[in-house]
């Protein structure tokens, strides 16, 4: 995987969303609010979400993580640590 | 036009996957049919030869309009939960004497080629009444689809359909409720080990242990599986468990998993997700929406403790589950603090009473205290 600018990666991130969340709308979200809330997203919905983040950037999220990428702000610091090898 | 719920009247021929001539195996999808809850993939039961189509793309018709005539051939394997002999019949005539106990073998069918219609079961001697049609509301213009909504759902008639099916629930269905706290420590934690050793992909979320049980629960105690139809219940043959799955854009359908208690959790997980996108997409098989014969619905997601849900007729039960919340647990005589899920059971009493349905949620609890057996 090629490194990725945070631009990239959040717009990979919103596309995973938008992938379990079509009716998405990046500008009225915020990146620091719990995305369960605002999208209305369910267990099925969160699991996509991470079987979407791994589809597009390869990344792994262990259950047991999934309260980091809980947010938009969350998610990209995630993807990034993850991705940079941290 | 198949019925393919309870509060069906009426559904329009999308499409056909087939043409004069073409010949079909048991189970294939032969056409899409537009229903107040989306589009349905119709399924046919026997195999087969195709005679003529009768009704064309985009028709409205009342369910038990005979859409094709088909030369059938005799298959090795009759489709599980279907008791009714080999006769020609058309889907709505099965699913209105399967509702009302008519042996389709004792009905002379006035349809083409002899086939039974709706019509010959409605006439039928000791045929209970009909049942309680929703009111008739009229049909809006079709608004403009919002980008969120799936396609081929119109979520008014939705709404209206669920409307008809739940006040007919509640009055006719004498419901009685009950409860149970469960520690689910042990499930949770197996589950937990059990999904760190999988890839994402195959990672399995707790609804699916919590079917499982439920199905496993039903086997032990069969009065809450099966119909309370023509005045008795009818126990059902297999436990086909309907999920509560809601829309993005608001409403609710509950399609069928089938023969839960037969499958893995693996297996089940993979049904779940499969089924809840294809709601979501508003795709559908008419085998899922018409063979439920016990409903689940979990709301924990939401954050709610309990649900005490209404029954979907002609099923006798429904299930409920809210969130998983730590509480304060006494075990042994200590007091701790344990991951706990209260379960619910809403039951027809004309089916089960209370010790029955006690023993039920007591099943269920046992089966959740031994995950790695589920």
């Amino acid at each position: 995987m090629s490194p990725k600018s945070r631009p990239e990666i959040r717009e990979a991130v919103l596309g995973a969303l938008s992938s379990v969340a079509p009716e998405l709308d990046p500008t009225t979200l915020d990146p620091k609010q719990p995305l369960r809330e605002q999208l209305d997203l369910d267990s099925m919905d969160f699991l996509n979400f991470a079987v979407a983040l791994h589809a597009a950037l390869g990344v792994d999220v262990p259950e047991r993580d999934y309260a980091k990428i809980a947010t938009l702000d969350g998610s990209i610091e995630y993807v990034s640590a993850k991705l940079a090898g941290a | 036009m198949p019925s393919l719920g309870a509060d069906m009247e009426a559904g329009t021929l999308v499409e056909w996957h087939v043409k004069p001539g073409d010949s079909f195996e048991r189970g294939d999808v032969v056409a899409v049919v537009e229903t107040d809850k989306g589009l349905v993939e119709v399924e046919i039961w026997e195999g087969g030869t195709i005679d003529a189509l009768l009704v064309k793309p985009g028709t409205k018709v009342p369910v038990g309009t005979v859409l094709a005539t088909t030369t059938t051939q005799p298959t090795e394997a009759p489709r599980a939960p279907s008791p009714e002999p080999r006769v020609q019949a058309s889907p709505a005539a099965r699913q209105l004497a399967r509702e009302r106990g008519i042996d389709l073998a004792k009905i002379h069918g006035t349809g083409p080629h002899g086939a039974i219609t709706r019509d010959d079961v409605e006439k039928a001697p000791h045929a209970a009444p009909a049942v309680v049609p929703s009111p008739a509301a009229p049909s809006p213009a079709p608004p403009p689809a919002p980008t969120a909504a799936a396609p081929g759902i119109d979520t008014a008639a939705m709404r209206r359909a669920i409307a008809a099916a739940m006040a007919r629930s509640k009055r006719e269905i004498p419901h009685y409720y009950l409860s149970i706290d469960v520690d689910v420590g042990p499930a949770t934690a197996w589950l937990e080990a059990e999904n760190t050793r999988r890839p994402v992909t195959e990672r399995v979320l707790f609804a699916a242990l919590l079917l499982k049980a439920t199905a496993l629960a039903a086997r032990e105690v069969p009065e809450v599986n099966g119909f309370f139809v023509d005045g008795a219940f009818r126990p059902a043959g297999e436990i086909h468990v309907g999920v509560g799955v809601s829309l993005r854009q608001g409403g609710l359908v509950a399609p069928a998993i089938h023969d839960v208690d037969r499958k893995s959790l693996v297996e089940i997980q993979a049904e779940l997700r499969d089924l809840v996108a294809r709601v979501r997409a508003g795709r559908l098989r008419s085998s899922e929406m018409t063979d439920p014969t016990l409903t689940v619905t979990n709301l924990g997601d939401q954050g709610v403790a309990s649900v005490f849900g209404v029954i979907y007729p002609p099923q006798v039960a429904l299930v409920g589950f809210g969130r998983v919340l730590e509480r304060p647990w006494a075990s042994g005589g200590m007091l701790g603090v344990r991951p706990v899920v209260t379960a619910t059971l809403s039951a027809d009493h004309r089916a089960s009473d209370g010790h029955r349905g006690g023993l039920f949620l007591a099943a269920l609890a046992r089966r959740l205290q031994k995950p790695e057996e589920l």
